[in-house]
């Protein structure tokens, strides 16, 4: 079959899974497009490559298409996202010497609670404490500031510093950063690599934080909806796979291959079956769902979701809020995901906000052809999200 | 205001360093200063204060700059990628050339121009320097799983090695492969066998 050649950028992550699998398991011939999967040295020119034509699409970070449509950082190209890619998926980790402190003074590390991790790191602090994130606009910086905010952490001076992710364990031992949040695989990395220990999953800050989208130019969605809808479809049925509990070992050992992440399967495990190893001594801990592709519309782009991200951006940079909220939910393309996927039967919601934080329990709400589950969605501190206006 | 642009190339290849610098010189009055240890980099860009920044598109540590384009970064006045008005078009350029430049706003295009287009010529050069050698490397690698796999060939068929390339390659012509494609396979299958 003739298919047509979609260049398209990804970091070397894991939750680049939905491309690579879309790719790999041909989900992309079937919609008569084939993947040139390129893989990008930084975000920077990941974003580069997106803006300036030399791909299509992209797994791009949450807030850099929203970011871009508020005019901060360098680059103005409108972009839409088109789907999310994955929800959650980040951990934060601390170096071995402030691991050190925390265990003396008897924390636990259980790996869930945000907000007693919050005071137990408080203490074991000086009064400046430096993070490592992959880049300035990025939910991992999203999240550090929302729960740095809500915790005795917020009485700290609290950096944040760019470092890519395969140089973290190296900033770390060299005293650069106290601490990191990354994707995985890195933070598993640096747990193995006995430069840190790990302290939380991004999961345990918010819920539900739609961490990367799918994203493709403006201009190029209205010039080529034909390929645009493929490209979604195959990305969705990608998503449909990797739900299923026997996929995951065949997706760690693709995603394990030189041409994508280099790192062992057993590390890409870590992540998709949620079983970490927190430190170098081996302590083990669960976290279900610590990264979601699929299950509850994941990939659904709700426009309440860039109002977020915008909401925090704007608040940081001194720039009116509600405008920012407007312009944001504008960039996260309900409208498209609607258009695109309803042929495949795809249970779309009937709405396209929601409340941020206001389910505690998984629950079923209104959808456009009968009912979907939504799974919880809450804040750390139990806090509702709520627009401007 | 100052008479000269102060530059900054992060580039930790010494020799295309070098290169870089050089021709930066010649095009005009230009103070540069080169970065090659990138721990720490966006504040020892600071302490230069330069009005452009050079570097790598292939380079990770290019994320590290970002915080720059932020406006309340270390260098106290906003930096961009230039891409604003005028100077539109050559980011493009840039971008295909393989270099990235950072340029406090403010700016104007006629100051910058002569220096960026100096580093999008020198970044090509390099860049195509680089994909030969990239080319050349793999080549070599081809040869030798080519040579590999024609000598299983030879020990499996006992034919001759003539006879051997010419069973892969009607392989490859008739499975629309290449040749490097249809040894790899071959090598990698016999691994698996013996």
């Amino acid at each position: 079959m003739r298919t047509v050649t979609l260049p398209v950028a990804y970091m070397p992550l894991v939750d680049a899974a939905p491309l690579i699998v879309a790719r790999e398991m041909g989900f992309d011939h079937a919609e008569g497009i084939s993947l040139d999967m390129r893989p990008a040295p930084s975000w920077s020119s990941l974003r580069d490559m997106l803006a300036f034509g030399h791909v299509d699409a992209a797994h791009l970070l949450s807030p850099v298409p929203v970011a871009m449509a508020l005019g901060l950082g360098g680059i103005a190209t409108p972009l839409s996202a088109v789907s999310v890619l994955s929800l959650n998926g980040n951990v934060i980790g601390v170096g071995t010497r402030l691991a050190g402190r925390l265990t003396d003074q008897g924390y636990g590390f259980d790996f869930s609670d945000a907000a007693a991790a919050g005071s137990a790191l408080a203490k074991a602090t000086g009064d400046v404490l430096v993070f490592g994130v992959p880049f300035p606009f990025s939910m991992h910086v999203e999240l550090l500031r929302y729960w740095v905010a809500g915790t005795e952490l917020a009485s700290k001076q609290v950096e944040i510093r760019t470092v890519p992710p395969p140089l973290m364990a190296q900033a770390l031992a060299g005293g650069e950063i106290d601490a990191f949040c990354v994707g995985e695989p890195w933070g598993s990395y640096a747990a193995d690599d006995n430069v840190g220990a790990l302290l939380l999953p991004g999961k345990a800050i918010w819920t539900c934080a739609p961490e990367k989208v799918l994203a493709v130019r403006n201009d190029w969605a209205e010039t080529e909806p034909h390929l645009l809808g493929s490209l979604m479809r195959a990305v969705w049925k990608a998503g449909r796979w990797l739900s299923k509990a026997d996929s995951r070992t065949t997706t760690s050992e693709m995603l394990s291959r030189k041409a994508y992440l280099n790192v062992s399967p057993e590390l890409i495990d870590r992540a998709l079956m949620g079983e970490f190893t927190i430190s170098a001594s081996g302590e083990q801990r669960q976290v279900d769902g610590f990264v979601e592709f699929f299950d509850g519309a994941a990939s659904f782009p709700w426009r309440s979701q860039a109002k977020w991200i915008a909401h925090q951006l704007a608040k940081r940079n001194g720039i009116d809020v509600s405008t920012a909220e407007r312009q944001a939910a504008r960039v996260f393309r309900s409208d498209l995901y609607r258009r695109e996927l309803v042929g495949l039967g795809v249970e779309t919601p009937g709405a396209s906000e929601k409340l941020e934080g206001a389910l505690p329990e998984s629950t079923a709400v209104a959808s456009v052809n009968g009912s979907l589950i939504l799974p919880p969605n809450v804040f750390f501190d139990r806090r509702i999200f709520e627009p401007a206006g | 205001m100052k008479q000269h642009l102060t530059v900054v190339v992060v580039e930790q290849n010494q020799d295309r360093a070098f290169a870089i610098v050089d021709a930066l010189k010649e095009s005009g009055d230009v103070e540069v200063f080169v970065i090659g240890n990138v721990s720490g980099l966006a504040r020892k860009i600071a302490t230069h204060g330069p009005d452009i920044v050079l570097i790598d598109i292939d380079n990770p540590s290019r994320d590290m700059l970002e915080e720059l384009t932020v406006a309340s970064g270390p260098l106290e006045r906003p930096v961009a990628m230039f891409v604003s008005g005028a100077a539109g078009g050559l980011a493009k350029a840039a971008v295909e050339a393989g270099v990235s430049a950072y340029v406090v706003d403010g700016l104007q295009a006629e100051r910058i121009k002569p220096v960026i287009d100096t580093a999008i010529a020198r970044f090509q050069v390099l860049r195509q320097m680089r994909t030969e050698l990239a080319e050349t490397r793999r080549a070599l690698e081809e040869r030798k799983v080519i040579d590999r796999a024609k000598g299983l060939l030879m020990k499996a068929k006992g034919v001759s090695e003539d006879e051997a390339y010419a069973l892969l390659r009607k392989t490859a012509m008739n499975q629309n492969r290449r040749v490097a494609d249809v040894a790899e396979a071959l090598v990698t299958a016999s691994g698996l066998l013996s």
